[in-house]
């Protein structure tokens, strides 16, 4: 196995893009990532692309193909390959290009994630596509639902509050005012959030993601073309999925996240370090209790204390174990199959000391995308 | 547009599952192979019983377009007395609805497609006191 490092990443803005394409957007991401890795384009051998569902959010579908048209790459006629596993689309598409790099098939790869919500389709009943149609969201569930059902079950039995995942909206939302790309760049208030109507008791619209238009881009290299390229690659040391039962019904541990469990010890392992030596996170949280169940899947908080990861402040920019400095899928927007990616690309960022105001200091970083309810996980590990 | 259901209706009007004769575990809905003996299952059909209790639930208040006229509505994840669990609605006032709440099935409507569209029929729970 080679070892796979970062030479370029990029992104579009997050948020209702109205006066961009589906392609349009994807492009602005490719264009900044090539920029930033000094590439022509044409070095690139292979493209994944993360895509949950733009045949239901814009009526196409072989995304694949118009993506490395529109990048300028189909006249050099290389492999583009769409992945698709809900929201973990992006993470998967990463870990496909890190294995194409690792195993030596391909020197220099794209890895991508894009998602156009604006344009068609309703794009709360699009995500509940990522839980099971026949025996979840027939009789009446919803993503949201799911996720409600596992903070009240959380309240019920450790004592969190409605207060505590608010927190967790607020920290997203202060920490996404230094993020450029970022959706929304206004802090909130523990009122503001508990203020907002339900969407599904307990959670609340303001506990929820956005559901995003946006683009983001890695480019891998092996390590030794990665030296031509910058004296200061940052490495992917590991990228790891895992799967869970699909519905929600049939994990018997309703709070615990087995593919997040495993995927994460899996890459800390492969990554030859601990979490201990972890020092910024980049977790999925498309409704504030995601987040909070990530704290205690990952380990950064024992089993029913997630909540005192946010009251104890551990988790802000400034505490010993930073989540989401970039504002997070709250307050950045998830633009569903780009999420992955474009958690990733925090990672680089933060490691490479080019996040700005939101700069935390870390060697090493770890990103953790999910779909759906925890179904699958990715997670990985950068390291400077 | 959900023709696929009626594939499954015997098992969505009557709580139906499989039980794993090699390991007892009881899976609903029906599967045909056991996530725990995989190719050693050897699967049966086996009646789960009306009765359970309330795991967890919510109630929501963004509703798919197809359900909006029963908005809000509880939906909770239900522990039949058999071991099995089920994703469904609770008829019920949210305010009386808690976890640990003893319910039962009932078969109720789900939802319609259009004015002349397929009746979609399943399974609810209400309190069972
Ligand atoms: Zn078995």
């Amino acid at each position: 196995m080679k070892r796979v490092a970062v030479i370029g990443a990029g992104m579009s803005r997050f948020g209702e893009l109205w006066n961009m394409s589906f392609r349009d957007i994807v492009i602005s991401a490719g264009l900044e990532a090539l920029e930033d890795a000094n590439l022509e384009g044409r070095e690139i051998e292979a493209m994944y692309v993360g895509n949950m569902s733009a045949g239901r959010f814009i009526a196409q579908e072989h995304v694949s193909a118009l993506i490395a048209d529109y990048s300028g790459l189909a006249s050099i006629n290389i492999p583009a390959i769409r992945v698709e596993a809900g929201d973990a689309s992006g993470g998967v598409a990463l870990k496909e290009a890190y294995i194409a790099v690792a195993s030596g098939i391909h020197d220099i790869v794209i890895a991508a994630g894009v998602e156009k919500v604006t344009d068609v389709g309703s794009s709360s009943e699009i995500m509940d596509s990522s839980i099971d149609k026949e025996w979840e969201a027939f009789n009446g569930a919803t993503l949201a639902g799911l996720f409600a059902m596992m903070a009240r079950l959380h309240m019920h039995e450790y004592g969190s509050s409605e207060e505590d995942l608010a927190r967790i909206s607020v920290k997203n939302h202060r920490n996404a005012v230094n993020n450029p790309k970022a959706q929304f760049r206004r802090e909130i208030t523990v009122e503001s959030v508990l203020n907002s109507p339900y969407v599904a008791e307990p959670l609340k619209v303001l506990d929820s993601a956005p559901i995003s238009d946006g683009a983001a881009v890695l480019i891998l290299a092996s390590e030794d073309v990665a030296r031509k390229y910058t004296d200061t690659p940052v490495f992917l040391d590991a990228v790891v999925q895992s799967s869970d039962y699909l519905a929600l019904q049939n994990r018997r541990d309703i709070l615990e996240m087995r593919a997040v469990k495993t995927a994460t010890r899996k890459a800390l392992k492969l990554a030859g370090c601990s979490l201990d030596d972890v020092g910024v996170f980049e977790l999925h949280d498309s409704f504030t209790v995601t987040e909070m169940l990530l704290y205690e899947n990952v380990g950064i908080a024992e089993r029913g204390r997630g909540h005192e990861a946010i009251r104890d402040g551990v988790v802000e920019i400034g505490g010993g174990k930073p989540v989401n400095p970039s504002g997070g899928l709250k307050a950045c927007g998830h633009a569903v199959g780009a999420t992955g990616i474009r958690q990733a690309v925090e990672i680089v960022y933060q490691l490479r000391g080019d996040a700005g105001k939101r700069q935390v200091d870390a060697e090493i970083g770890m990103a953790v995308n999910i779909g759906g309810t925890g179904a699958t996980a990715v997670a990985s590990v950068f390291r400077r | 547009m959900l023709p696929r259901f009626w594939r499954k209706i015997k098992y969505r009007y009557n709580l139906v599952g499989t039980k794993c004769e090699n390991c007892g575990s009881i899976y609903y809905p029906p599967r045909n192979i056991c996530p725990e003996c995989r190719r050693k299952s050897r699967m049966v059909e086996v009646e789960l019983g009306e009765k359970g209790r309330v795991v967890t639930y919510t109630v929501i208040h963004d509703v798919p377009e197809s359900s909006k006229l029963m908005k809000p509505y509880v939906v909770g994840i239900v522990e039949l007395d058999s071991g099995a669990r089920v994703t469904a609605q609770i008829v019920e006032d949210p305010e009386r609805v808690r976890i640990g709440s003893r319910v039962r099935a009932v078969f109720r409507k789900y939802g319609e497609e259009g004015e002349d569209g397929i009746i979609y029929y399943g399974t609810k729970f209400v309190l069972d006191e």
